[in-house]
């Protein structure tokens, strides 16, 4: 699978500070570029986004509090939610449609996912990998479900209700509906370092916390 | 209170109410033959008159201009004492020094809308070719009239573009309306607790009301003015109508209840027993005071012909085609006047227009009156909308900030 090619390095990489997952993202952005991000939280990526990458930045968020923040800094947030409110884009009105740590929290993600490569030229997805060997362990060997520090929630009052393994999602991209050609692949260890490249698929499902990916329609 | 001096106080205010149609206390243009105001329904309005009030300075480059659009029954006297009522601006909590349109920062207009009784032309306005007041002889005026007549007092002020156009319900519908059919020059807008159009319900509250005043024999067809009549009661009803739709059925529970209204028990009569109906009367009969009854057949019809998405085959999206300008769109949760759908709907109409948007959903029991009430969410969302459009105008260089 010719996914493990390489992220091309930006003259400006992207603030240092920023989460890792966030700098990582921002990476694959051309400069200049249209972008929605959906479930963009305070605006930490759009904020990123706009000042690294002179990026026009729009975002999709929930809660009153992330909304406030965003336009308090001048960006430009509607609130809403990707089940509900994707549906009202045209197609083709971004460059990138951004999804961070957000599609196991949707009702309907094959949906979501569909409305992402729809609305964008290209979709950035970032997930948390629940193949990862520490969430195996806990259903295995302790036979409870998973709660870690990146995922700290209990069963019953998570708002991620659809996880995925990175195989899973890489699966659900080749649906015959979904139809994604996927660009890029980068999983991230538990410490948030980016993993061997030419690393097979079941090692970072083992060993990957998390991932992002850059697809396209195909 | 006895009566004679209830009357005569009902006298004064009226007397005042009335001089304040043609000579109102607040900054006047008046245009002439020559500058008819084309409107929407054929006529051309001349002469013509709009009425204003500004605070704070215009910038020597005439860029820091807000509009502020005011609702149904509101004026020009956003931050100042109402001429006729003394009562203080009513949107003090959004305007003023320090407050999220600054006074000391920007340079605040707002006019009375075109068929309003506070000095610009409208139906207690009087017509030059008869000598009396218009009455129903004032042509039906639209929501983009209104605007029309604001860009002309635009115009005269010399400034090419608004720095904000802002105002919510009726006031939404000119931020819309502004944004629609004049985007250049609208560089930042805040429609609040609005809508794309007025709907079925809305104009079914408003029919109640437009019947009430003509119900009352001393409307005399419109003519009341000569009559020396006034129609109070059908108008005041009409109010207390309308502000049970201006508030919640929470809000209302929360600061009446079913409390009786200085009693023990029911009376058995149609004594105002409850306190919900002592303050809806105390509503009607104050409105009535500061208010033309004829204007508010003329206002609220304009706000039930407002649709903008019919000029655009019904495509909402095609008003905002190709616009240039920054939106803040609120809604209030518990204003089912203008439900949240139909700030969405504004909302989604601008996102397939690529417009840069921004929309918050504030939670709040106020009902639609939220927006004229303090509602901390509301200002912080609208202060930090304001302060990065400034920053995105270049306006805060210059004040030093």
């Amino acid at each position: 699978m010719n996914v493990h090619s390489d992220v091309a390095q930006a003259a400006n990489t992207p603030g240092r500070d920023a989460r890792v997952d966030l700098r990582l993202i921002a990476e694959l952005v051309e400069p200049g570029s249209r972008v929605l991000d959906v479930g963009c939280g305070e605006g930490q990526l759009l904020q990123l986004l706009a000042e690294t990458r002179g990026v026009d930045a729009r975002g999709i968020e929930l809660s009153q509090k992330g909304v406030n923040d965003c336009v308090a800094r001048g960006l430009s947030v509607i609130q809403g939610d990707a089940d509900r409110d994707l549906v009202f884009y045209p197609d083709d009105s971004f460059d990138y449609v951004i999804l961070s740590q957000t599609l196991q929290a949707t009702q309907r993600p094959k949906d979501v996912l569909r409305h992402l490569l729809r609305i964008g030229r290209r979709a950035i997805v970032s997930l948390p990998n629940f193949g990862h060997y520490g969430i195996r362990a806990q259903l295995v060997l302790r036979g409870r479900m998973p709660k870690t520090s990146f995922l700290n929630y209990s069963w019953y009052d998570t708002p991620n209700i659809h996880f995925c393994t990175i195989r899973d999602f890489v699966e659900l991209t080749k649906e015959p509906d979904v139809g994604a050609i996927m660009e890029k692949a980068i999983a991230l260890n538990a410490w948030g370092q980016k993993m061997s490249l030419n690393a097979p698929w079941w090692f970072w499902n083992l060993f990957g916390e998390q991932a992002v990916f850059l697809l396209r329609r195909a | 209170m006895e009566p004679t001096s209830r009357d005569q106080v009902d006298d004064a205010l009226e007397a005042a109410r009335r001089r304040e149609a043609d000579q109102p206390s607040s900054a006047v243009v008046r245009f002439g033959e020559d500058k008819p105001l084309r409107l929407d329904g054929g006529a051309q309005l001349a002469p013509w008159q709009i009425a204003y009030q500004t605070y704070g300075k215009l910038d020597a480059d005439k860029r820091n201009a807000v509009l502020i659009c005011h609702a149904l029954t509101g004026d020009q006297h956003v931050h100042s004492i109402h001429p006729v009522t003394s009562k203080p601006g009513w949107w003090n909590l959004m305007v003023g020094p320090g407050k999220p349109i600054d006074t000391e920062r920007f340079f605040v207009i707002c006019a009375n809308v075109l068929g309003g009784c506070m000095g610009t032309t409208g139906p207690a306005s009087l017509d030059q070719a008869t000598g009396k007041a218009y009455g129903l002889d004032f042509p039906v005026v639209t929501i983009a009239d209104m605007v029309r007549s604001q860009a002309a007092l635009i115009e005269h002020l010399g400034i090419e573009s608004l720095f904000l156009v802002i105002g919510g319900s009726m006031g939404g519908m000119q931020v819309l309306d502004w944004a629609a059919h004049w985007p250049d020059k609208v560089f930042a807008a805040m429609p609040i607790a609005a809508g794309p159009r007025h709907s079925s319900q809305n104009i079914a509250f408003h029919e109640v009301g437009r019947q009430a005043v003509m119900a009352d024999p001393d409307w005399r067809m419109g003519r009341y003015i000569e009559a020396g009549t006034s129609p109070k009661k059908g108008l005041a009803v009409a109010r207390m109508a309308a502000h049970i739709t201006y508030m919640s059925e929470l809000s209302l529970h929360q600061k009446f209840g079913r409390r009786l209204q200085d009693r023990e028990a029911v009376t058995f009569g149609f004594d105002s027993d409850f306190q919900i109906e002592s303050y809806l009367r105390h509503q009607g009969t104050s409105f009535v005071d500061r208010f033309d009854a004829n204007s508010y057949l003329y206002v609220t019809r304009a706000m039930d012909y407002f649709d903008l998405a019919a000029e655009y085959d019904g495509v909402l999206a095609k008003a905002f085609a190709g616009t240039k300008t920054r939106f803040c769109v609120m809604s209030f949760t518990s204003d089912w006047l203008f439900p949240t759908s139909q700030s969405r709907e504004v909302v989604h109409a601008l996102n397939a227009a690529g417009a840069s948007v921004s929309f918050s959903e504030i939670v709040t029991d106020f009902g639609h009156d939220a927006f004229l009430l303090d509602e901390p969410e509301m200002f912080a969302i609208a202060r930090g909308f304001i302060d990065s459009a400034a920053r995105a105008r270049g306006l805060d260089r210059k004040a030093g900030r």
